[in-house]
């Protein structure tokens, strides 16, 4: 189950290789550190149009652009979940997914069949196929109360989606809309940081001591992600 | 036992199964004896500048949604319910726990809050019966007393605290009590070893609101270092930075105590210590008779079998791991839950979390400035620190505010009433997040008949062996002591000033989803005799006296404290016996 890098094997003697072995000090190797993975740049890789109009007119309801500032869209959080869905995570790649499928008590957790990338495709046909029967029009050509109203019957769990759990959908929806609102920008959500921005965190910083005691104040220094803030890269 | 197909190495004196918190305090002192010991670990190495480097180690999606560091489910995970009658399903994510995988194990990942178990934590069932009366423990909960005394695992508890360099305050010093500490801890032989974290404003005005109600707040006792260290084996840690990546996190800074922080840079350049990454037992291997372990069976990364002979073999993977291991070893009757009979499995328990959320309009916290066990705390609640007559519940827990690091994922809390999304949840999060904070609950977990881990009939790891299954659920007791500590916490959140509060009471049965804490404790516990438990009181099998087994699994009930103190201090203990009694003469350190 190696992951990233590992070291070099060094064989024990007289033996086939058991291993890895790490004797006689701390191994150390130039450039093996874990890179950090960044989002890369471009347009949509994993989400159809449709699938997109759909999670462009979702997440700009779960998390609006309003007088506070820019909200999900200016985030750049449907390229976030786009990336996602197509990789590790869309994948399940971590997950244990082998069957059999039983049908869970409320206390067992994720049992879907699906991968979240599945889960997207499957479940964003089936929302846009009952907007059309209810409303004659998929759900991204709805005006923003009809769709606010959608998404909470979704959340109530009162709609019946075809072959997909529409609550759980929403669930994670929701949860991921909220990571590319929040994550470090190099996952290409929180751009401009900023989710961090209307907040007030202060990023990726390795050092806060100094601040540690100055209670009831605002923390003077603006947020910084893992790649530094884009003026210093200009 | 042995597959045909293993290639068989050449034996070494002892094999250490996993490469964790305690396969390394194992390694360190069984090296320190001049024994050859092997270490099989089934992750990959990990260090500070390859793994977690002050460059990339605060990613939040990455480290803690994403999982990086922990165990992969895909490659093993156990099945879980809440009662016999249910059928168990996988847990297909993380959620509820997260072991570690990897050197180091969960130990570079945690907190740091660093704990002993009260004196009369070591006597649950003596204790709360003699003050109590025997009504006051129901016939399905099967808490035992531990076989030894708080007393006796005091130089060890001391040991691991100097290994640490653990900052906090003594609160009672060879019997005298110490203002400043936790008046109601045991004695201890000396003060911690480095002086407390200091405190930002959140646990400040916690502490200043419990002291308007008459409790005595204390520093939580930290393994992050309030200042530079130099341990006894000359290993040195930097001072805290209060980064706030630190639980479920891997400190970049060399600032919070781990494996690989306190004994891995000694440990490893000794010449009778080999370590192999990658490397995962299989079975323990017994011989005919059943009463001595061969060594261990384990896999590499290329699918490669091999037998690995030893003299001792120590269980150090991990509290479910040591138990699926040894019901896949077929070593100890595995418990069964309708007689009672059986030790393997037996006494499992958890810990149980309630919070309460509290908000200021008035005042702005800070909360990103963090640390994993940087907080105050009272005891008042917890154990038997406090009468219990009429309350209908034994046990307790602690009640603290904890700033571990805000960061923004996890942490955006809203006060009550506050929809999940739209316009007004952007306002509410803009508006609260600096301004809020919460009081956590930290409970204990009595153990009962039917909570308890055997193997799963239906579900396969990766290797086609049978998943580890977990019958869990809180019992009344547990419902009634969150509530009742959740409620003690919500009057210091008023006596703070608060605004606002939202009281998140623990309801319903355990859930698998939302994560509470890495604290699974019992299924191989040490006891007075082999028909209670699995190991004696040096955490050796009752049946296999060359095997020991190391971590959480060994609690016969669950405290109200984090583990990994007591686990250390159980990992010392038994080393001290093997080095002073075993290895005079090999066989069982205490006549069954
Ligand atoms: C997020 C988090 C926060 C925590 N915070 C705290 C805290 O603040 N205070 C506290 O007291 N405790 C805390 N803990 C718990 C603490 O980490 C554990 O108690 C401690 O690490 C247990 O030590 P161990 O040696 O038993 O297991 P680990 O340290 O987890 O080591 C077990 C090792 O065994 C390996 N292994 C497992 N199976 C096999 C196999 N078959 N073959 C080979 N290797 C194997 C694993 O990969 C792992 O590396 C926390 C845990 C987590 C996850
Ligand atoms: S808070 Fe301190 S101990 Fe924790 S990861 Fe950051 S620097 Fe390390």
């Amino acid at each position: 189950m190696p992951e990233g890098p590992t070291h070099s094997t060094v064989p024990t003697p007289g033996t086939a290789v058991p291993g890895r072995v790490v004797a006689g000090s701390e191994p150390w190797q130039p450039g093996a550190a874990a890179p950090e993975i960044a989002s890369s740049a471009g347009g949509y890789v994993f989400f159809k149009p449709a699938e997109a109009a759909f999670v462009e007119a979702a997440v700009a309801r779960l998390i609006p652009a309003d007088e506070l500032g820019g909200g999900a869209i200016e985030a750049d959080v449907p390229l976030f979940i786009d990336r996602q869905l197509n990789g590790d995570f869309g994948n399940a790649t971590r997950w244990y997914m082998q069957g059999p499928w039983g049908e869970p008590t409320k206390t067992q957790g994720y049992q879907t069949r699906l991968t979240p990338a599945q889960f997207y495709r499957a479940a964003i046909q089936a929302i846009d196929a009952v907007s059309t029967r209810m409303h004659g029009q998929a759900f991204a050509a709805l005006n923003g109360d009809r769709q606010d109203d959608f998404l909470r019957v979704l959340e109530s769990g009162a709609i019946a989606l075809d072959g997909v759990d529409g609550q759980a959908f929403f669930g994670l929806l929701l949860q991921n809309t909220i990571e590319g609102f929040f994550c470090d920008p190099v996952h290409g959500g929180n751009k401009d940081m900023i989710g961090w921005k209307l907040i007030g965190f202060p990023g990726a910083r390795y050092e806060q001591r100094f601040f540690l005691k100055a209670f009831n104040q605002p923390f003077p220094l603006p947020p910084v992600g893992i790649a530094g803030r884009r003026e210093w890269s200009r | 036992m042995v597959p045909l197909s293993a290639t068989r190495l050449p034996s070494i004196d002892v094999v250490l199964v996993g490469f964790g918190w305690t396969g390394a305090i194992m390694g360190q002192e069984l090296t320190d004896e001049g024994l050859s010991v092997l270490a099989l670990e089934r992750g990959p190495w990990r260090s500070t500048p390859e793994r977690f480097p002050p460059t990339f180690a605060q990613d939040e999606l990455r480290f803690y949604y994403r999982h990086e560091l922990f165990q992969r489910p895909a490659h093993e995970t156990l099945t879980i319910r809440n009662k016999p009658s249910e059928t168990a399903l996988p847990m297909r994510v993380l959620g509820s726990f997260l072991p570690g995988t990897g050197v180091g194990g969960a130990g570079v990942h945690w907190n740091g809050q660093t704990w002993r178990f009260l004196p009369s934590d070591f006597k649950a069932r003596s204790h709360n019966a003699e003050r109590y009366g025997a009504a006051a423990i129901p016939p399905a909960m099967t808490i035992q007393d531990y076989p030894l005394t708080y007393d006796e695992l005091e130089p060890h508890y001391d040991r691991f605290e100097y290994l640490c360099g653990i900052a906090g305050k003594a609160g009672n010093l060879n019997g005298t009590i110490q203002p400043g500490g936790n008046p109601f801890e045991g004695p201890r032989s000396r003060e911690y070893p480095t002086p407390p974290m200091p405190q930002g404003y959140a646990p400040t005005l916690f502490a200043q609101g419990a002291e308007r109600l008459g409790y005595k707040p204390f520093p939580q006792p930290s393994g992050n270092m309030s200042q530079a260290y130099t341990n006894p084996l000359g290993v040195q840690l930097g001072p805290c930075t209060f980064c706030g990546f630190c639980e479920k996190f891997g400190c970049g800074n060399y600032s919070k105590a781990s494996p690989q922080t306190t004994i891995l840079p000694v440990l490893l350049r000794k010449p009778n210590f080999e370590l192999r990454t990658e490397s995962e037992v299989l079975t323990i291997n017994v011989d005919r008779s059943a009463k001595r372990a061969t060594g261990v069976t384990y896999v590499d990364a290329e699918g490669r079998e091999f037998e690995q002979p030893a003299e001792l073999v120590v269980l150090c993977a991990y509290a479910l791991h040591n138990v699926r291991l040894l019901l896949l070893s077929g070593i100890g009757a595995p418990y069964d839950p309708v007689s009672g009979t059986g030790v393997v499995g037996k006494n499992y328990a958890y810990q149980v979390f309630s919070t309460v959320d509290v908000f200021f309009d008035d005042k702005i916290l800070n909360p990103f400035i963090g640390a994993g066990a940087h907080g105050m705390v009272v005891d008042e609640f917890n154990g038997d620190n406090f009468d219990h007559s009429g309350l209908g519940f034994i046990g307790g827990g602690y009640i603290s505010v904890l700033q571990t690091g805000a960061r923004p994922i996890q942490t955006h809390p809203t006060p009550e009433g506050t929809p999940n999304w739209g316009s007004a949840w952007k306002r509410a999060v803009a508006q609260n997040y600096l301004r809020s904070t919460f009081i956590p609950t930290h409970g204990a977990v009595m153990s009962y008949r039917s909570n308890y881990l055997d193997l799963d009939p239906t579900y396969r790891d990766v290797y086609g062996r049978p998943l580890l299954r977990m019958t869990f659920d809180f019992g009344e007791n547990e419902h009634r002591m969150s509530d009742f500590l959740t409620d003690r916490a919500a009057e210091i959140a008023t006596a703070m000033g608060a605004t606002r509060i939202t009281r998140n009471y623990r309801k319903g049965s355990w859930d698998v989803v939302p994560y509470q804490t890495t604290h699974n404790t019992g299924g191989a516990i040490i006891g007075d005799n082999p028909q209670d438990s699995m190991l004696n009181k040096y955490s050796q099998s009752w049946d296999v006296p060359n095997l020991f087994v190391m971590g959480a699994s060994a609690f016969p009930q669950n405290a109200g404290y984090n583990p990994t103190g007591t686990v250390a201090a159980l990992a010392y203990y038994a080393a001290d016996a093997i080095r002073t009694q075993y290895l005079n003469s090999p066989g069982p350190l205490v006549p069954a």
